[in-house]
């Protein structure tokens, strides 16, 4: 249970480890794509994971990242595969994002760190535990963001219920900040969530 | 888009760091001082424009001929981490000089998604070899602007009085989104201005 709930508040990869930025900022204008992204990380993070923690005693040490970044880019290929079959506007605007999941310092970082010291059923937890944390980190900024910046929050649409998948904020919505949706608003929500999250930490230890 | 054209924007307009969010984890992890930030900043921009040159001719002669693109992102990374192994032992071996001063921050590249990044970059944008090569260079010398320009922020902030809760990594995403702000000075109508 610990490695699973981990990566949500103490070992947050975004907002405690500081790992995987450039995704967390860029994709994070609406909040679909910030679960988009989560949900694709989680994928490749728990196949990487499984695979690497099954084949840790075969791959020599001395090429132990070589070979660690091939499993992870070729998940990241069938990911980006699929999400260009099934998902295609999802994908066309995370856009390059989507591949460049391979060099996300979470993926390469939990292999090191995790999977190759443990077992397959610790790695799958440790990795569901990570990409939940990952998940609903970019949930939160894209929520800030899109609110404050565009006044709406999109979520997939629902056809059966008439949801057209955009909820609008009244008052917002007329009026919206369009600096937070772009790069400089990212950064800045980043750094006052990264400083209040100091200061709960701060405030637990005394 | 001219040779020019290309080094404005990925100089200042499309900034890898500040407007498109690539290479942000040296941004935050490497800019404490001065002398490592112009390290960092060198040794990605001769490895960007290097990779950006080699990933250009694996795709356009090696995959497309074999109708493989989908390996794409595989043979990217393994080309980059490679590269940079050898840049590695090239510049060890010819001058130790210069790998005192890159060595310890060459390994860190091949995790930056700025390389790989301006690599898929100029496959999607359709550039020719030279558009390429440029757009690396540019990329990295935008990056080592923005680098250097975070750094010496920093340095500054040292002397001055945050509050605790910001202290380190909080201020520096701020000290960076103003920066940003600034740089969006620079925009389209900006290019269309200089060069028609």
């Amino acid at each position: 249970m610990k490695e699973l709930t981990k990566g949500i508040y103490r070992e947050n990869p975004i907002f405690v480890l500081v790992l995987g930025l450039c995704p967390s900022l860029a994709v994070t204008t609406q909040v679909v794509n910030g679960i988009g992204m989560g949900v694709g990380t989680m994928f490749v993070l728990i196949c990487s994971n499984i695979m690497i923690s099954l084949l840790k005693n075969v791959i020599p040490n001395e090429i132990h990242i070589p070979a660690y970044i091939v499993v992870i880019a070729s998940f990241v290929t069938i990911l980006d595969l699929l999400m260009q079959a099934y998902v295609p506007a999802l994908s066309a605007s995370l856009g390059v994002f989507v591949q460049l999941i391979v060099v996300n310092c979470i993926i390469l970082g939990r292999a090191e760190a995790y999977a190759s010291s443990h077992g397959v059923w610790d790695s799958i937890k440790d990795a569901i535990g990570m990409g939940i944390g990952f998940t609903l980190s970019l949930v939160l900024i894209a929520l800030i963001r899109e609110s404050l910046g565009a006044g709406t929050i999109t979520l997939f649409p629902i056809e059966s219920l008439g949801f057209s998948g955009e909820i609008s904020i009244p008052g917002l919505v007329d009026a919206p900040a369009r600096v937070m949706t772009l790069s400089a608003g990212a950064l800045l929500v980043m750094g006052y969530l990264k400083a209040a999250i100091n200061r709960v930490n701060e405030r637990k230890g005394r | 888009m001219t040779y020019i054209g290309i080094l404005i924007t990925y100089v200042f307009i499309s900034n890898l760091i500040l407007s498109q969010f690539l290479g942000l984890c040296p941004f935050i992890g490497v800019s404490k001082d001065l002398e490592s930030a112009t390290g960092m900043g060198f040794a990605v921009t001769f490895v960007m424009t290097i990779a950006s040159l080699v990933t250009w001719m694996v795709y356009h002669w090696v995959l497309i001929p074999l109708h493989v693109e989908y390996l794409q992102t595989v043979t990217f990374i393994l080309t980059i981490a490679s590269l940079v192994q050898l840049v590695e032992m090239i510049v060890q071996k010819y001058s130790p000089a210069l790998y005192k001063a890159l060595g310890i921050y060459l390994p860190l590249i091949t995790t930056n998604c700025g390389v790989l990044g301006i690599a898929l970059i100029n496959i999607n944008e359709g550039y020719n070899l030279m558009e390429g090569f440029m757009a690396g260079l540019s990329a990295g010398l935008g990056f080592m602007l923005a680098l250097i320009l975070m750094s010496s922020i920093r340095v500054q902030m040292r002397t001055e009085r945050v509050p605790r809760a910001f202290k380190g990594i909080p201020i520096a995403f701020i000290s960076g989104g103003l920066m940003a702000l600034a740089f969006m000075a620079f925009d389209k109508a900006l290019l269309t201005n200089l060069i028609g």
